[in-house]
């Protein structure tokens, strides 16, 4: 049920690195999720409001098959609860991106065009991947992020080419945002081991496609990409920015408050 | 246009092919973009639909209820419109 | 909802008395044969008057609703009941916007009901003005606030009002689900630790009373009722949905083994019926003018919302104001996304 075809069998130490693998995508997705969660009720229009309550609803439904995906990997017994409730920071594997705070809503249209971006290259990759349940994952997910990058990609237009206030708050967003985004595409030892597995798309050969996008999409919102700034942030492996304790703090306060609890 | 009126879009949807799109109701949005973006957020979260219309309320030309009797009244009495009002014969077959 | 575009030609000349009264008279006669009122039908300045301002005060109780039980997504015990809270909060937001839809059939911009709100001049479900303060509270709200809700929206399916009864008829539909997710997590709390059984009955014991206004003044207090019924805008008087309400709630309350915070609350054989105790409408109208708990926070919190958003709104506006003069390639570089052909 796990591979289609894995190198030499149950090799217990790829399969850890697998379920490390798919635990990145199931954070980056919750992580992503909760922060638009935060929005509703406080949405600029109403119809916004329903906007991102669907968004929202769609990255926790990715994060909960991934979860319960890599906890079966992990073969702890651990479910999509327990990893979402009961890990601390260090053990999260989300993008430093996904965490970053809301801000105002321009901050907010530029993380998740910047991620919807990255989520159509990785989705696209994965089903084309020998693992058959990570590939089912993401033909469901792609048609949900191709919504959600029509409505990021469409708000950035309207914002960046909106008004002056709107223009220069989007390029505010995108100073603050921007340096995040050399870990989407950087692959590290866990990304080129499952490459050569053939489970995960090669990081190489998607951050092109990715960078033509987004720079055709800055160039319709009138906005001007910041320079490059080399400072790799490592959320994938563990090492978050100080806004992801707050987060959980808040996700996982009744569950730690309540162990054992069923809910 | 100001920020306090994003114009008003009436919103069809087809629920099943072979269907007629029908009136689900009405809201408000920046551009055509934006108000298929709502319509399918608003009105379709419940599988209810394969294909949307959106209409600038604006655009739509409505028949004045004051009219009503003058443009619907006079089909009242033609009854030789519908099938019913012609008596054929039992033996008469395919008819 | 056609504001423009009548088929008309020309003004119509005032009516005389005569011919106003003849005109009340077939309007009541259409009502009473259960015939819909539509949008630009003639009627009664006092009936739009009404159905404005009945409509737009569900509305406003929508969205302010969905901040009490937004309070509590991210803090949603797991992913599964994090899912079904969004989804009922945007539901809410959802039937927010099938009844200003409605509203705005009668005349009046959406606009100048949000202003009404903001200002705090428009009145909304006194329900809302209470705090969240556990998650208990999410089980207590879909279960008594949805459920009363749900007793009252339904007999509105067969109101006068075209868009009001259709927007109801899809309300309705998607409500009952609100009031199930809501009893299953009173379910789940009550058989679970000493503490979860604490948490759910100390919601109960905050929540019930609060519930019990939900149907409004007893029917002797109340103003609008007689007109109001006579238009078929209300169908069952405020007494006797409440008393609907108590009857097939207090069962449901049993069953969950909690107690009802009513000493006097008793089974009536001879009626048939629970008798309650006497509701203290002093804080029923305290919170209807403003001094409930929470009416500050609500409103702040919609105020700021709407002032944060102003120039995402005025953003949106000048970039659509553009593209219509010079038509710009907009959908060009967001490719992979299907046109919204019919």
């Amino acid at each position: 049920m796990i591979l289609a075809a894995t190198p030499a069998g149950a090799d217990g130490q790829l399969q850890q690195a697998h379920s490390q693998y798919v635990l990145r995508l199931a954070d980056t997705s919750l992580v992503l999720g909760q922060r638009l969660a935060e929005w509703i009720g406080h949405a600029p229009a109403l119809e916004e409001d329903l906007a991102l309550a669907n968004v929202s609803l769609d990255l926790i439904g990715q994060a909960r098959l991934l979860l319960t995906y890599a906890g079966e990997l992990e073969g702890q017994g651990r479910d999509e609860d327990a990893l979402a409730f009961l890990r601390d920071a260090p053990e999260f594997r989300n993008l430093a991106l996904a965490e970053q705070p809301n801000g105002d809503f321009a901050h907010t249209i530029v993380r998740h065009w910047l991620i919807d971006a990255w989520q159509l290259e990785i989705y696209a990759g994965l089903e084309r991947g020998v693992d058959t349940r990570l590939a089912a994952i993401a033909a469901k997910a792609i048609r949900e992020t191709r919504y959600h990058y029509r409505f990021s990609s469409g708000w950035l237009v309207r914002l960046g080419d909106g008004t002056e206030e709107s223009h220069e708050r989007m390029q505010r967003a995108l100073a603050d945002l921007w340096r995040f985004t050399p870990e989407l595409f950087t692959p590290d030892e866990l990304d080129e081991c499952m490459s050569a597995a053939g489970i995960a798309p090669s990081l190489a050969e998607l951050a092109p496609r990715w960078s033509t996008r987004v720079t055709e999409d800055v160039r319709l919102a009138t906005l001007a990409l910041p320079a490059a700034q080399p400072y790799p942030w490592h959320g994938k492996r563990g090492v978050h920015t100080e806004h992801l304790g707050y987060l959980l703090a808040e996700m996982q306060h009744l569950q730690r408050t309540y162990p054992g609890a069923h809910w | 246009m100001t920020e306090a009126d994003w114009p008003l879009f009436e919103v069809f949807i087809r629920s099943r092919s072979g269907l007629e799109h029908k009136h689900v109701g009405s809201l408000h949005a920046a551009d055509a973009r934006m108000a298929i973006e709502h319509a399918r957020d608003v009105y379709t979260r419940r599988q209810e639909g394969v294909s949307m219309w959106v209409v600038r309320s604006a655009d739509i030309i409505a028949s004045d209820p004051e009219e009503a009797d003058s443009l619907f009244e006079p089909a009242r009495d033609k009854v030789y419109r519908h099938p019913t009002f012609y008596a054929i014969p039992d033996e008469v077959k395919n008819l | 909802m056609y504001t423009q575009g009548l088929d008309t030609h020309g003004k119509e000349p005032l009516p005389t008395a005569a011919e106003g009264e003849a005109r009340a008279a077939r309007f009541q006669g259409r009502i009473d044969a259960e015939e819909k009122i539509e949008p630009k039908d003639w009627m009664p300045e006092a009936y739009r008057q009404t159905l404005i301002r009945q409509i737009s005060q569900h509305a406003h109780s929508e969205i302010v609703g969905m901040l009490p039980e937004g309070n509590w997504i991210t803090r949603a015990p797991t992913l599964k009941r994090k899912a079904v809270l969004i989804a009922k909060v945007q539901d809410e937001g959802g039937h927010g916007m099938y009844l200003y839809s409605a509203a705005e059939t009668l005349g009046i911009p959406r606009a100048q009901m949000l202003e009404q709100l903001l200002s705090g001049a428009a009145k909304y479900s006194s329900i809302f003005n209470y705090p969240t303060l556990t998650w208990a509270d999410i089980g207590a709200i879909g279960w008594l606030v949805d459920g009363a809700a749900i007793m009252n929206q339904i007999p509105l399916c067969r109101c006068s009002y075209g868009p009001y009864a259709r927007a109801m008829v899809r309300i309705c539909k998607e409500e009952s689900f609100h009031q199930r997710q809501g009893f299953e997590i009173m379910l789940t709390l009550s058989q679970g630790s000493h503490a979860q059984r604490a948490m759910a009955q100390d919601a109960l014991n905050r929540w019930w009373w609060p519930s019990l206004m939900m149907f409004g003044p007893s029917d002797a207090d109340s103003m609008h009722t007689g007109q109001s019924m006579r238009w078929k805008i209300k169908r069952f008087s405020n007494d006797e949905l409440r008393q609907r309400f108590i009857d097939v709630t207090v069962p449901q309350a049993h069953f969950l083994g909690l107690t009802i915070p009513d000493d006097e609350l008793h089974w009536d054989e001879a009626t048939q019926h629970y008798r309650a105790g006497p509701i203290d409408w002093s804080e029923f109208y305290a919170v209807l003018k403003g001094n409930g708990p929470c009416n500050r926070e609500r409103l702040e919190a919609r105020r700021r919302a709407h002032e944060a958003g102003r120039w995402v709104r005025e953003a949106a506006a000048a970039h659509a104001q553009r593209s219509q003069r010079e038509p710009a390639p907009q959908a060009a570089g967001v490719g992979g996304v299907a046109g919204a052909a019919a």
